[in-house]
Protein backbone atom coordinates (compact mmCIF):
# COMPACT_ATOMS: atom_id res chain seq x y z
CA UNK A 1 0.00 0.00 0.00
CA UNK A 2 2.54 2.64 0.67
CA UNK A 3 4.62 2.15 -1.97
CA UNK A 4 1.81 2.97 -3.71
CA UNK A 5 1.51 6.81 -1.99
CA UNK A 6 4.12 8.11 -4.90
CA UNK A 7 2.35 6.97 -7.76
CA UNK A 8 -0.87 8.09 -6.72
CA UNK A 9 0.75 11.66 -5.73
CA UNK A 10 2.35 11.98 -9.12
CA UNK A 11 -1.40 10.82 -10.46
CA UNK A 12 -2.86 13.35 -9.00
CA UNK A 13 -0.69 15.97 -10.53
CA UNK A 14 -1.21 14.79 -13.89
CA UNK A 15 -4.96 14.84 -13.07
CA UNK A 16 -4.79 18.77 -11.79
CA UNK A 17 -4.66 20.33 -15.49
CA UNK A 18 -8.07 17.99 -16.50
CA UNK A 19 -10.03 19.56 -13.61
CA UNK A 20 -13.23 21.61 -14.22
CA UNK A 21 -11.26 24.96 -12.78
CA UNK A 22 -13.24 27.14 -14.28
CA UNK A 23 -12.16 30.89 -14.33
CA UNK A 24 -9.34 29.85 -11.62
CA UNK A 25 -7.45 27.14 -13.31
CA UNK A 26 -4.58 29.43 -14.68
CA UNK A 27 -4.34 30.37 -10.89
CA UNK A 28 -4.35 26.78 -9.85
CA UNK A 29 -1.63 25.65 -12.26
CA UNK A 30 0.34 28.44 -11.58
CA UNK A 31 0.58 27.32 -7.92
CA UNK A 32 0.53 23.61 -8.30
CA UNK A 33 3.49 23.90 -10.31
CA UNK A 34 5.16 26.11 -7.63
CA UNK A 35 4.37 23.26 -5.44
CA UNK A 36 6.53 21.22 -8.14
CA UNK A 37 9.42 23.22 -8.64
CA UNK A 38 10.27 23.84 -4.93
CA UNK A 39 9.39 19.96 -4.39
CA UNK A 40 11.97 19.07 -6.55
CA UNK A 41 14.19 21.72 -5.14
CA UNK A 42 12.98 20.02 -1.44
CA UNK A 43 13.39 16.35 -3.00
CA UNK A 44 17.40 17.66 -3.61
CA UNK A 45 18.07 18.84 -0.60
CA UNK A 46 16.40 15.15 1.12
CA UNK A 47 19.36 13.58 -0.85
CA UNK A 48 21.36 15.76 1.12
CA UNK A 49 19.51 15.68 4.54
CA UNK A 50 17.56 12.15 4.66
CA UNK A 51 19.72 10.31 3.18
CA UNK A 52 23.39 11.60 3.34
CA UNK A 53 22.64 13.40 7.15
CA UNK A 54 24.03 16.58 5.99
CA UNK A 55 22.38 19.51 7.42
CA UNK A 56 22.51 22.30 4.76
CA UNK A 57 21.43 25.41 5.29
CA UNK A 58 22.38 27.13 1.87
CA UNK A 59 20.44 24.94 -0.46
CA UNK A 60 18.79 28.48 -2.23
CA UNK A 61 21.90 29.24 -3.76
CA UNK A 62 21.62 26.09 -5.92
CA UNK A 63 18.10 27.53 -6.71
CA UNK A 64 19.97 31.06 -7.40
CA UNK A 65 22.40 29.53 -9.90
CA UNK A 66 20.21 27.98 -11.67
CA UNK A 67 17.73 30.97 -12.28
CA UNK A 68 21.24 33.15 -13.08
CA UNK A 69 22.04 31.02 -15.73
CA UNK A 70 18.50 31.56 -17.57
CA UNK A 71 19.34 35.27 -16.60
CA UNK A 72 22.54 35.70 -18.07
CA UNK A 73 22.20 33.72 -20.94
CA UNK A 74 19.01 35.03 -21.96
CA UNK A 75 20.76 38.84 -21.88
CA UNK A 76 22.96 37.38 -24.35
CA UNK A 77 20.20 36.21 -26.58
CA UNK A 78 20.50 32.26 -25.66
CA UNK A 79 17.74 30.54 -24.62
CA UNK A 80 17.84 26.94 -25.59
CA UNK A 81 16.88 24.78 -22.65
CA UNK A 82 19.37 22.50 -23.30
CA UNK A 83 22.62 24.97 -23.19
CA UNK A 84 20.66 26.75 -20.11
CA UNK A 85 20.37 23.55 -18.05
CA UNK A 86 23.51 22.41 -19.35
CA UNK A 87 25.17 25.64 -17.99
CA UNK A 88 23.00 25.80 -14.51
CA UNK A 89 23.90 22.29 -13.11
CA UNK A 90 27.83 22.21 -14.69
CA UNK A 91 27.71 25.74 -12.29
CA UNK A 92 26.15 24.47 -9.42
CA UNK A 93 27.62 21.37 -9.52
CA UNK A 94 31.29 23.07 -9.78
CA UNK A 95 30.02 25.37 -6.62
CA UNK A 96 28.96 22.41 -4.86
CA UNK A 97 32.22 20.72 -5.54
CA UNK A 98 34.60 23.42 -4.23
CA UNK A 99 32.38 24.69 -1.07
CA UNK A 100 31.43 20.65 -0.52
CA UNK A 101 35.11 19.86 -0.06
CA UNK A 102 35.80 22.50 2.56
CA UNK A 103 32.13 22.66 4.10
CA UNK A 104 32.76 18.36 4.86
CA UNK A 105 35.63 19.11 7.05
CA UNK A 106 33.47 20.07 9.87
CA UNK A 107 30.13 18.26 11.24
CA UNK A 108 27.10 19.09 13.04
CA UNK A 109 26.48 23.08 13.72
CA UNK A 110 29.92 23.95 11.52
CA UNK A 111 28.52 22.16 8.57
CA UNK A 112 25.33 23.90 8.82
CA UNK A 113 27.28 27.37 9.54
CA UNK A 114 29.61 26.82 6.74
CA UNK A 115 26.88 25.95 4.03
CA UNK A 116 24.78 29.15 5.37
CA UNK A 117 27.69 31.19 4.69
CA UNK A 118 28.65 30.12 1.28
CA UNK A 119 24.94 30.36 0.66
CA UNK A 120 25.40 34.07 1.68
CA UNK A 121 27.91 34.35 -0.80
CA UNK A 122 26.18 33.88 -3.87
CA UNK A 123 23.08 35.68 -2.29
CA UNK A 124 25.74 39.40 -2.11
CA UNK A 125 27.80 38.08 -5.11
CA UNK A 126 24.14 37.86 -7.32
CA UNK A 127 22.71 41.16 -5.68
CA UNK A 128 26.34 42.97 -6.70
CA UNK A 129 25.83 41.74 -10.72
CA UNK A 130 24.50 45.11 -11.76
CA UNK A 131 24.77 43.82 -15.34
CA UNK A 132 21.58 41.85 -14.46
CA UNK A 133 19.48 44.36 -12.38
CA UNK A 134 21.26 44.01 -9.12
CA UNK A 135 19.28 43.84 -5.86
CA UNK A 136 16.08 44.87 -8.12
CA UNK A 137 16.93 41.55 -10.30
CA UNK A 138 16.33 40.80 -14.26
CA UNK A 139 13.14 40.82 -16.09
CA UNK A 140 13.95 37.50 -18.65
CA UNK A 141 12.92 38.87 -22.66
CA UNK A 142 11.27 35.54 -23.06
CA UNK A 143 11.24 32.05 -21.90
CA UNK A 144 13.29 29.30 -22.82
CA UNK A 145 12.61 27.24 -25.87
CA UNK A 146 13.05 23.88 -26.38
CA UNK A 147 14.66 22.91 -29.88
CA UNK A 148 13.31 26.38 -30.63
CA UNK A 149 10.24 25.42 -29.80
CA UNK A 150 8.09 27.91 -26.99
CA UNK A 151 6.82 25.11 -25.20
CA UNK A 152 7.53 26.35 -21.38
CA UNK A 153 4.32 28.21 -21.63
CA UNK A 154 1.08 27.76 -20.48
CA UNK A 155 0.00 24.46 -20.01
CA UNK A 156 2.97 23.51 -21.63
CA UNK A 157 4.96 24.88 -17.98
CA UNK A 158 3.18 22.85 -16.02
CA UNK A 159 3.91 19.29 -17.60
CA UNK A 160 7.69 20.47 -17.85
CA UNK A 161 7.44 20.93 -14.66
CA UNK A 162 6.18 17.29 -13.88
CA UNK A 163 8.03 15.52 -16.29
CA UNK A 164 11.26 17.30 -14.52
CA UNK A 165 10.25 15.82 -11.01
CA UNK A 166 9.22 12.47 -11.83
CA UNK A 167 12.26 12.16 -13.34
CA UNK A 168 14.13 13.90 -10.76
CA UNK A 169 11.89 11.21 -8.35
CA UNK A 170 13.20 7.84 -9.69
CA UNK A 171 16.64 9.47 -10.38
CA UNK A 172 16.71 9.92 -6.40
CA UNK A 173 14.81 6.70 -5.65
CA UNK A 174 17.74 4.84 -7.88
CA UNK A 175 20.51 6.28 -6.10
CA UNK A 176 19.31 5.80 -2.57
CA UNK A 177 18.73 2.30 -3.32
CA UNK A 178 21.80 1.72 -5.12
CA UNK A 179 25.20 0.79 -3.22
CA UNK A 180 26.41 4.17 -3.50
CA UNK A 181 23.35 5.21 -1.35
CA UNK A 182 23.21 2.05 1.23
CA UNK A 183 26.73 3.31 1.44
CA UNK A 184 25.69 7.04 2.33
CA UNK A 185 22.98 6.01 4.82
CA UNK A 186 25.75 3.54 6.08
CA UNK A 187 27.43 7.10 6.52
CA UNK A 188 24.32 9.20 7.99
CA UNK A 189 23.92 6.41 10.52
CA UNK A 190 27.60 6.06 11.77
CA UNK A 191 30.29 7.56 10.01
CA UNK A 192 32.99 5.85 11.91
CA UNK A 193 31.94 2.50 11.15
CA UNK A 194 31.43 3.63 7.57
CA UNK A 195 34.71 4.41 7.22
CA UNK A 196 35.66 1.45 9.30
CA UNK A 197 34.13 -0.80 6.48
CA UNK A 198 36.11 0.94 4.34
CA UNK A 199 33.78 3.49 2.74
CA UNK A 200 35.30 6.98 2.20
CA UNK A 201 32.63 9.35 4.17
CA UNK A 202 33.79 12.25 2.40
CA UNK A 203 33.67 11.12 -0.87
CA UNK A 204 30.11 9.52 -0.82
CA UNK A 205 29.03 12.99 0.73
CA UNK A 206 30.65 14.99 -1.24
CA UNK A 207 28.74 13.14 -4.76
CA UNK A 208 25.46 13.69 -3.30
CA UNK A 209 26.17 17.21 -2.64
CA UNK A 210 26.92 17.60 -6.14
CA UNK A 211 24.21 15.67 -7.43
CA UNK A 212 22.01 17.63 -5.13
CA UNK A 213 23.27 20.78 -6.09
CA UNK A 214 22.56 19.95 -9.94
CA UNK A 215 18.84 18.98 -9.24
CA UNK A 216 17.88 21.63 -6.93
CA UNK A 217 19.58 24.02 -10.12
CA UNK A 218 17.25 22.67 -12.90
CA UNK A 219 14.24 23.97 -10.17
CA UNK A 220 15.89 27.54 -10.54
CA UNK A 221 15.64 26.96 -14.38
CA UNK A 222 11.93 26.22 -13.72
CA UNK A 223 11.51 28.87 -11.18
CA UNK A 224 12.96 31.65 -13.26
CA UNK A 225 10.81 30.47 -16.74
CA UNK A 226 7.87 30.30 -14.55
CA UNK A 227 8.50 33.84 -13.47
CA UNK A 228 10.02 35.27 -16.50
CA UNK A 229 12.13 37.65 -13.48
CA UNK A 230 15.18 36.57 -12.00
CA UNK A 231 16.37 37.97 -8.29
CA UNK A 232 18.89 37.38 -6.03
CA UNK A 233 16.21 36.54 -3.27
CA UNK A 234 15.77 33.08 -5.05
CA UNK A 235 18.81 32.55 -3.10
CA UNK A 236 17.65 34.13 0.49
CA UNK A 237 18.81 32.04 3.94
CA UNK A 238 15.22 32.19 4.50
CA UNK A 239 14.47 30.34 1.44
CA UNK A 240 16.95 27.64 2.61
CA UNK A 241 15.20 27.56 5.84
CA UNK A 242 12.05 26.83 3.72
CA UNK A 243 13.41 23.68 1.88
CA UNK A 244 14.73 22.45 5.08
CA UNK A 245 11.03 22.85 6.63
CA UNK A 246 9.87 21.28 3.48
CA UNK A 247 12.08 18.45 3.99
CA UNK A 248 11.53 17.66 7.65
CA UNK A 249 7.50 18.39 7.52
CA UNK A 250 7.38 15.69 4.69
CA UNK A 251 9.12 13.04 6.73
CA UNK A 252 13.64 13.42 5.94
CA UNK A 253 14.92 10.26 3.52
CA UNK A 254 11.54 9.20 2.25
CA UNK A 255 11.91 11.59 -0.93
CA UNK A 256 8.37 11.67 -1.99
CA UNK A 257 8.07 13.23 1.18
CA UNK A 258 9.91 16.59 0.27
CA UNK A 259 6.76 17.02 -2.64
CA UNK A 260 4.15 16.71 0.35
CA UNK A 261 6.44 18.82 2.61
CA UNK A 262 6.42 21.46 -0.38
CA UNK A 263 2.96 21.49 -0.63
CA UNK A 264 2.05 21.43 3.10
CA UNK A 265 3.75 24.79 3.33
CA UNK A 266 2.87 26.59 -0.16
CA UNK A 267 -0.52 25.86 -0.29
CA UNK A 268 -0.88 26.49 3.65
CA UNK A 269 0.43 30.02 3.08
CA UNK A 270 -1.53 30.30 0.22
CA UNK A 271 -4.63 29.59 2.51
CA UNK A 272 -3.82 31.50 5.59
CA UNK A 273 -2.43 34.61 3.49
CA UNK A 274 -5.66 35.38 2.42
CA UNK A 275 -7.18 34.86 5.37
CA UNK A 276 -4.56 37.28 7.64
CA UNK A 277 -1.06 39.10 6.81
CA UNK A 278 -0.07 37.04 9.86
CA UNK A 279 -0.45 33.80 8.48
CA UNK A 280 3.22 32.99 9.68
CA UNK A 281 1.44 33.07 13.38
CA UNK A 282 -0.13 30.54 12.71
CA UNK A 283 1.98 28.66 10.14
CA UNK A 284 4.35 28.89 13.07
CA UNK A 285 2.66 26.50 15.73
CA UNK A 286 1.20 24.38 13.13
CA UNK A 287 4.74 23.32 12.20
CA UNK A 288 5.77 22.59 16.03
CA UNK A 289 2.63 20.15 16.28
CA UNK A 290 3.60 18.64 12.97
CA UNK A 291 7.13 17.74 14.46
CA UNK A 292 5.94 16.47 17.74
CA UNK A 293 2.70 14.17 16.39
CA UNK A 294 3.97 13.06 13.10
CA UNK A 295 7.80 12.10 13.83
CA UNK A 296 7.98 10.55 10.20
CA UNK A 297 6.78 13.76 8.40
CA UNK A 298 4.30 13.75 6.26
CA UNK A 299 5.03 10.65 4.35
CA UNK A 300 5.07 8.79 8.43
CA UNK A 301 1.55 9.21 8.58
CA UNK A 302 -0.25 5.78 8.72
CA UNK A 303 2.58 3.31 9.36
CA UNK A 304 6.13 3.50 10.26
CA UNK A 305 8.95 3.17 7.94
CA UNK A 306 11.75 0.67 8.22
CA UNK B 1 62.21 -14.13 8.62
CA UNK B 2 59.10 -12.78 6.30
CA UNK B 3 57.94 -9.26 8.16
CA UNK B 4 55.32 -9.98 10.55
CA UNK B 5 51.45 -9.02 9.08
CA UNK B 6 51.48 -6.01 11.65
CA UNK B 7 54.39 -4.27 12.25
CA UNK B 8 54.58 -1.16 14.60
CA UNK B 9 58.46 0.69 15.64
CA UNK B 10 58.95 3.57 18.01
CA UNK B 11 55.35 4.86 17.66
CA UNK B 12 54.56 7.74 20.52
CA UNK B 13 51.49 9.88 21.19
CA UNK B 14 51.37 12.85 23.24
CA UNK B 15 48.51 14.74 24.53
CA UNK B 16 50.50 18.00 25.86
CA UNK B 17 52.09 16.46 29.03
CA UNK B 18 50.27 13.22 28.68
CA UNK B 19 52.50 10.20 26.79
CA UNK B 20 49.97 7.92 25.86
CA UNK B 21 51.65 5.74 23.97
CA UNK B 22 56.06 5.45 24.66
CA UNK B 23 58.08 4.65 21.72
CA UNK B 24 56.14 1.30 21.85
CA UNK B 25 57.02 -1.85 19.03
CA UNK B 26 54.98 -4.41 18.21
CA UNK B 27 54.41 -7.31 15.87
CA UNK B 28 51.35 -9.25 15.61
CA UNK B 29 52.55 -12.18 13.05
CA UNK B 30 49.63 -13.84 11.04
CA UNK B 31 47.49 -16.97 12.30
CA UNK B 32 48.18 -15.89 15.57
CA UNK B 33 46.38 -13.88 18.49
CA UNK B 34 48.18 -10.99 20.28
CA UNK B 35 47.07 -9.82 23.07
CA UNK B 36 47.40 -6.06 24.94
CA UNK B 37 46.33 -6.02 28.56
CA UNK B 38 47.06 -3.89 30.88
CA UNK B 39 45.63 -1.26 33.84
CA UNK B 40 42.80 1.59 32.41
CA UNK B 41 44.47 4.19 30.98
CA UNK B 42 47.63 2.29 29.79
CA UNK B 43 46.89 3.58 26.56
CA UNK B 44 45.68 0.25 24.90
CA UNK B 45 42.53 1.75 23.04
CA UNK B 46 44.82 5.45 22.11
CA UNK B 47 46.66 2.21 20.61
CA UNK B 48 43.96 0.85 18.59
CA UNK B 49 43.15 4.18 17.58
CA UNK B 50 46.66 4.80 16.04
CA UNK B 51 46.44 1.54 14.27
CA UNK B 52 43.05 2.20 12.53
CA UNK B 53 43.80 5.54 11.73
CA UNK B 54 41.37 7.54 13.79
CA UNK B 55 44.23 8.84 16.09
CA UNK B 56 47.45 10.43 14.37
CA UNK B 57 50.71 9.21 15.72
CA UNK B 58 53.17 11.71 17.14
CA UNK B 59 56.20 9.60 16.03
CA UNK B 60 56.89 6.46 14.41
CA UNK B 61 56.04 3.92 11.93
CA UNK B 62 53.12 1.45 11.25
CA UNK B 63 53.09 -0.94 8.49
CA UNK B 64 50.56 -3.29 7.73
CA UNK B 65 51.21 -6.31 5.34
CA UNK B 66 54.27 -4.44 4.05
CA UNK B 67 52.76 -1.20 3.35
CA UNK B 68 53.45 2.08 5.34
CA UNK B 69 50.08 2.86 6.86
CA UNK B 70 51.23 5.37 9.38
CA UNK B 71 49.28 8.35 7.33
CA UNK B 72 46.84 6.69 5.88
CA UNK B 73 42.82 7.57 5.88
CA UNK B 74 41.12 5.22 8.16
CA UNK B 75 38.59 3.58 5.08
CA UNK B 76 41.92 3.07 3.07
CA UNK B 77 43.18 1.25 5.89
CA UNK B 78 39.93 -1.12 6.11
CA UNK B 79 40.33 -1.84 2.31
CA UNK B 80 43.74 -3.50 3.00
CA UNK B 81 41.93 -5.81 5.24
CA UNK B 82 41.89 -4.56 8.68
CA UNK B 83 38.81 -4.96 10.27
CA UNK B 84 37.54 -3.73 14.13
CA UNK B 85 35.21 -4.12 16.89
CA UNK B 86 34.52 -0.64 18.98
CA UNK B 87 34.96 -0.87 22.15
CA UNK B 88 31.75 0.86 22.39
CA UNK B 89 29.14 -0.89 20.39
CA UNK B 90 28.84 0.98 16.59
CA UNK B 91 26.30 -0.65 14.22
CA UNK B 92 24.20 1.10 12.01
CA UNK B 93 20.83 1.09 13.41
CA UNK B 94 18.51 1.84 11.11
CA UNK B 95 19.58 -0.89 9.05
CA UNK B 96 18.29 -4.68 9.60
CA UNK B 97 20.92 -6.96 10.87
CA UNK B 98 21.33 -8.53 7.13
CA UNK B 99 21.63 -5.00 5.89
CA UNK B 100 24.60 -3.97 8.46
CA UNK B 101 26.67 -7.42 7.19
CA UNK B 102 25.91 -7.19 3.63
CA UNK B 103 26.73 -3.48 3.69
CA UNK B 104 29.94 -4.49 5.01
CA UNK B 105 30.74 -7.38 2.27
CA UNK B 106 30.23 -4.59 0.24
CA UNK B 107 31.98 -2.58 1.33
CA UNK B 108 35.23 -4.55 0.34
CA UNK B 109 33.81 -5.72 -2.92
CA UNK B 110 34.35 -2.82 -5.30
CA UNK B 111 33.39 0.47 -5.98
CA UNK B 112 30.81 1.98 -3.68
CA UNK B 113 30.09 4.76 -6.72
CA UNK B 114 27.60 2.29 -8.17
CA UNK B 115 24.57 4.28 -9.08
CA UNK B 116 21.94 1.79 -10.66
CA UNK B 117 21.47 -1.39 -9.73
CA UNK B 118 19.08 -1.94 -5.92
CA UNK B 119 21.82 -2.72 -3.53
CA UNK B 120 19.44 -4.65 -1.11
CA UNK B 121 19.27 -7.28 -4.19
CA UNK B 122 22.75 -7.91 -4.24
CA UNK B 123 22.24 -12.13 -3.77
CA UNK B 124 26.17 -12.92 -3.56
CA UNK B 125 26.15 -10.05 -0.20
CA UNK B 126 23.36 -11.23 1.12
CA UNK B 127 24.54 -15.04 1.52
CA UNK B 128 28.22 -13.77 2.46
CA UNK B 129 25.84 -12.15 5.01
CA UNK B 130 23.74 -14.70 5.87
CA UNK B 131 26.88 -17.03 6.00
CA UNK B 132 28.47 -14.63 9.11
CA UNK B 133 25.61 -14.40 11.00
CA UNK B 134 25.10 -18.10 10.84
CA UNK B 135 28.56 -18.24 12.18
CA UNK B 136 28.07 -15.86 15.08
CA UNK B 137 24.33 -17.52 16.06
CA UNK B 138 22.27 -14.64 14.61
CA UNK B 139 21.01 -15.95 11.88
CA UNK B 140 17.54 -15.91 13.71
CA UNK B 141 17.78 -12.22 14.26
CA UNK B 142 18.12 -11.59 10.33
CA UNK B 143 15.32 -9.25 9.49
CA UNK B 144 15.28 -7.36 12.97
CA UNK B 145 16.64 -3.54 12.96
CA UNK B 146 19.78 -3.60 14.26
CA UNK B 147 18.64 -0.71 16.98
CA UNK B 148 16.62 -3.18 18.54
CA UNK B 149 19.22 -5.55 19.11
CA UNK B 150 20.46 -6.35 22.99
CA UNK B 151 23.86 -4.98 24.10
CA UNK B 152 25.02 -9.04 23.89
CA UNK B 153 23.49 -9.22 20.13
CA UNK B 154 25.02 -6.22 18.97
CA UNK B 155 28.34 -7.54 20.46
CA UNK B 156 27.72 -10.40 17.90
CA UNK B 157 26.67 -8.28 15.03
CA UNK B 158 29.82 -5.74 14.82
CA UNK B 159 31.84 -9.59 15.33
CA UNK B 160 29.86 -10.59 11.93
CA UNK B 161 30.52 -7.19 10.31
CA UNK B 162 34.04 -7.21 11.25
CA UNK B 163 34.53 -10.85 9.05
CA UNK B 164 31.93 -10.16 6.79
CA UNK B 165 35.26 -8.36 5.34
CA UNK B 166 36.89 -11.30 4.96
CA UNK B 167 40.31 -8.94 7.33
CA UNK B 168 43.84 -10.06 7.46
CA UNK B 169 43.55 -8.83 10.65
CA UNK B 170 40.80 -7.76 13.20
CA UNK B 171 40.78 -5.57 16.30
CA UNK B 172 38.62 -6.10 18.65
CA UNK B 173 38.55 -3.31 21.35
CA UNK B 174 36.88 -5.28 24.78
CA UNK B 175 34.64 -7.64 22.84
CA UNK B 176 33.59 -9.63 26.20
CA UNK B 177 32.48 -6.31 28.10
CA UNK B 178 29.35 -6.71 29.41
CA UNK B 179 28.89 -10.40 28.41
CA UNK B 180 28.35 -12.86 30.78
CA UNK B 181 29.76 -16.22 31.58
CA UNK B 182 27.75 -18.15 29.01
CA UNK B 183 28.33 -15.54 26.72
CA UNK B 184 31.90 -14.85 27.16
CA UNK B 185 32.24 -18.88 26.75
CA UNK B 186 30.51 -19.12 23.52
CA UNK B 187 32.86 -15.61 21.74
CA UNK B 188 35.91 -17.41 23.17
CA UNK B 189 34.88 -20.76 21.58
CA UNK B 190 34.29 -18.41 18.04
CA UNK B 191 37.49 -16.61 18.39
CA UNK B 192 39.50 -19.74 18.35
CA UNK B 193 37.59 -20.76 15.53
CA UNK B 194 38.42 -17.16 13.63
CA UNK B 195 42.07 -17.21 13.87
CA UNK B 196 42.46 -19.81 11.11
CA UNK B 197 41.42 -17.27 8.42
CA UNK B 198 42.76 -14.13 10.40
CA UNK B 199 45.09 -12.71 13.22
CA UNK B 200 43.95 -10.95 16.04
CA UNK B 201 45.49 -8.32 18.06
CA UNK B 202 42.76 -8.63 21.39
CA UNK B 203 42.68 -5.58 23.96
CA UNK B 204 40.86 -7.76 26.79
CA UNK B 205 40.39 -6.86 30.83
CA UNK B 206 39.12 -10.76 31.04
CA UNK B 207 42.06 -12.33 31.69
CA UNK B 208 41.00 -16.17 31.87
CA UNK B 209 39.80 -15.48 27.94
CA UNK B 210 42.94 -13.50 27.65
CA UNK B 211 45.26 -16.60 28.31
CA UNK B 212 43.16 -18.84 26.91
CA UNK B 213 43.11 -17.11 23.33
CA UNK B 214 46.75 -15.51 23.38
CA UNK B 215 49.75 -16.60 21.69
CA UNK B 216 51.46 -13.88 22.63
CA UNK B 217 50.47 -11.33 25.47
CA UNK B 218 52.22 -7.42 25.82
CA UNK B 219 51.54 -5.77 29.09
CA UNK B 220 51.08 -2.06 28.28
CA UNK B 221 51.62 0.54 31.52
CA UNK B 222 51.77 4.01 31.16
CA UNK B 223 52.18 3.65 27.38
CA UNK B 224 55.16 1.54 27.39
CA UNK B 225 55.55 -2.09 26.89
CA UNK B 226 56.62 -3.55 30.14
CA UNK B 227 56.77 -7.10 29.62
CA UNK B 228 56.21 -9.20 25.75
CA UNK B 229 55.57 -12.67 25.13
CA UNK B 230 53.74 -15.74 25.58
CA UNK B 231 51.14 -16.62 28.01
CA UNK B 232 53.05 -18.34 30.73
CA UNK B 233 56.68 -15.93 30.60
CA UNK B 234 54.01 -13.11 31.19
CA UNK B 235 51.80 -14.97 34.21
CA UNK B 236 55.78 -15.53 35.47
CA UNK B 237 56.81 -11.96 35.21
CA UNK B 238 57.30 -10.06 38.26
CA UNK B 239 56.85 -6.77 36.76
CA UNK B 240 53.64 -7.57 35.43
CA UNK B 241 52.87 -9.29 38.60
CA UNK B 242 53.81 -5.90 40.33
CA UNK B 243 51.85 -3.87 38.05
CA UNK B 244 48.21 -5.41 36.75
CA UNK B 245 47.97 -9.37 37.83
CA UNK B 246 48.28 -8.08 41.08
CA UNK B 247 45.61 -5.43 41.24
CA UNK B 248 43.08 -7.11 38.83
CA UNK B 249 43.01 -10.75 40.74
Amino acid sequence: MRRLVPVVLFAVLAAVPFLPLGQEANFVLLLVSRVMVFGLAALSLDLLLGVGGMVSFGHAAYLAIGAYAVAVLDANDITDVGVVLAVAMGAAGVFALATGAIALRTRGVNFIMITLAFAQMVFFAFGALSAYGGDDGYSLAARNTVLGWPLLKGRGYYWACLAVLVVAYLLCRMLAASRFGRALRAVKQNPARAAAMGFNPVALQLVAMVVGAMLCSVAGVLLANGAEFVSPAYGTWQRSGDLLIMVILGGAGSLHGAIFGSAFVLLLEEGLGRATEHWRLVFGPLLVLCVIFFRGGLAGIGGRRG
Amino acid sequence: MAEALLAIAGLSKRYGALTVTHALDLEVVAGTIHAIIGPNGAGKSSLIHQICGTVRPDEGRIRFAGVDITRMAPHRRARLGLARSFQITSVLPEFSVLENVATAVQAQGGSAFRFCRAAAGDGVANEAAAHQLDRVGLLPRAGVVAGRLSHGEKRQLELAMALAARPRLLLLDEPLAGAGPEETARLVGLLREIRRDCAMLLVEHDMQAVFALADTITVLAQGRAIASGPPDAIRADPAVRAAYLGEAH
